[in-house]
């Protein structure tokens, strides 16, 4: 009845797959959030649009570009070249970047909105008291955009372990480097293993609800109630 | 900074998808008759083909529909995904599988017959490199470990990739290989990797092998020859294309356009 010990490496493969992508993300994704709620510049549109073009693309598209550009001949795989850390399809730091660009709204946009909802005043009236930018960040920004945070964080961590299509694209089906959950479920029903394919299964989808049960619940006790995912 | 990183990279991305077109040209496109309505008239048979054959079975299909009034309606995808369909009820009337497993599986099932079965092709197994430098024709660059990357379709549910296992195991390169392999989901995209460079070489059906680059055709010895059964599924004995073409594959014709495709044909019916 258990799981084996290929779908054990592949579900720990997927959680640290999703533990350095959303830890990035919220690192990289924090400031350009923040930016794109209170610019008035003209580039917040466009910088809007391609951060939610991953929500629209198919992960074929993604993946096949991924594939082409850090390849041999592309221009990333050039430079990854050049730099000596070889090729990044098939590995895992490969998976990693992939996931960045396929995440990201899910990161942005939580945070965005959440920094939206807490308005100008709060900020206004820190300055007012002489709060320092990064003081108003810690001070401020965080403890009223709690929930966005939190949000941000759960949704990236979930949309990452739910990934197929771009890691079966650039992913080769390594076992411990880039053989993920999903992949994993793919070869058992290729397999005709359908009953292997029912345990993970299982799995996933009792974590996607647990997922989205804590999101949800999150949501419920936050201040703001507007966050939204797409737009 | 943060601004022009995202630009620039989507730039970047766009740019050279464009100038790649050469290799975008070189994928399997979707047969434009699938996307035909496909309704159920005894005119039209649906056939759904495992990839690797998808070269031979467009002339077989142009060959076909020239001289009959039937229409060939085509899906194209691995035997696994093919075959799981069809034991759930997807409307085909003939498959042409990449082994002779899922046809098996699918006589178990008591959806189609033995008698309605027979090997329409064998596969022969070739290790293509893109580089014209790389492969002389030997194994010499297996055993030499020359290379970073290795494709091969999935040996756990995919006949090539069973038989790139095989050869690997005769040369008793297994163990020392492993560490190198990227496994595609088919052998189509075991070829995918390798002609995009992201694999240094790769186990890839003859039929699939481009002009250019270097390779080594594996003599059959090495593996379990790759049997590729057709099998009429019952649904299909009533409809008079699906019949015919089931029979076509049978003709002189169609063994001669099988056969200039690099896969061996079996003269005498089996």
């Amino acid at each position: 009845m258990g799981l084996t010990d290929s779908d054990i490496d592949a579900i720990w493969l997927t959680l640290k797959l999703a533990f350095t992508v959303t830890l990035i993300l919220m690192v990289i994704g924090t400031p350009i959030a923040i930016w794109l709620a209170r610019t008035k510049s003209w580039l917040r549109g466009p910088i809007n649009a391609l951060v939610a073009l991953p929500l629209v693309l198919p992960p074929t598209v993604l993946g096949f570009y991924l594939l082409i550009a850090m390849g041999p001949n592309g221009p990333v795989g050039q430079l990854t070249e050049k730099l000596g850390l070889g090729l990044l399809p098939f590995t895992f730091w490969g998976l990693v970047i992939a996931s960045l660009f396929y995440s990201l709204p899910f990161v942005v946009q939580p945070i965005q909105n959440a920094v939206e909802a807490i308005g100008k005043k709060p900020l206004e009236a820190a300055a007012t008291l002489n709060s320092s930018p990064l003081d108003t960040f810690f001070h401020v920004v965080i403890p009223l955009a709690k929930p966005g945070f939190i949000s941000a964080a759960i949704l990236g961590f979930a949309h990452t372990v739910g990934e197929f299509g771009i890691v079966l694209m650039i992913g080769g089906n390594i076992p411990m480097e880039t053989k993920v959950a999903s992949i994993q479920i793919y070869d058992h029903v290729e397999a005709l293993e359908y009953s292997g394919a029912h345990r993970l299964s299982a799995v996933m989808l009792g974590f996607s609800f647990i997922a989205l049960l804590l999101l949800y619940s999150f949501q419920k006790r936050g201040l703001a109630s507007k966050f939204r995912i797409g737009g | 900074m943060k601004l022009t990183l995202p630009f620039y990279g989507i730039f970047l991305l766009i740019a050279f998808g464009l100038q790649s077109c050469d290799f975008v040209s070189t994928q399997r496109e979707a047969s434009s008759a699938t996307k035909k309505m496909a309704q159920t008239s005894p005119m039209r048979a649906r056939v759904a083909v495992a990839s690797n054959f998808i070269n031979p079975m467009k002339e077989l299909i142009a060959a076909f529909e020239k001289q009959t009034s039937y229409q060939i309606v085509v899906s194209y995808s691995a035997s696994g995904k093919l075959y799981a369909q069809i034991i759930n009820g997807a409307p085909f009337h003939v498959f042409l599988s990449a082994d002779q497993a899922k046809p098996s599986a699918i006589v178990e099932n008591n959806i189609g017959t033995n008698s309605n079965r027979f090997t329409y092709a064998i596969g022969q197994l070739v290790l293509w490199s893109a580089n014209s430098q790389l492969i002389d024709n030997s194994p010499k660059v297996l055993e030499q470990l020359n290379f970073r990357k290795i494709a091969l379709a999935n040996p756990k549910f995919a006949p090539y990739g069973q038989a790139a296992v095989d050869v690997l195991e005769k040369l008793d390169l297994m163990a020392k290989s492993k560490p190198k392999w990227v496994m595609g989901e088919s052998i189509s995209q075991a070829f995918q990797f390798t002609a995009s460079g992201n694999a240094d070489l790769g186990f890839i059906s003859f039929s699939q092998k481009p002009n250019h680059g270097s390779y080594w055709a594996i003599p059959e010895s090495l593996y379990t020859p790759i049997k590729q059964d057709v099998i009429l599924l019952d649904n299909g004995k009533e409809n008079i294309a699906a019949v015919a073409f089931f029979e076509y594959l049978k003709s002189n014709e169609a063994k001669n356009i099988i056969q200039s495709h690099h896969y061996k044909v079996a003269r005498k019916a089996n």
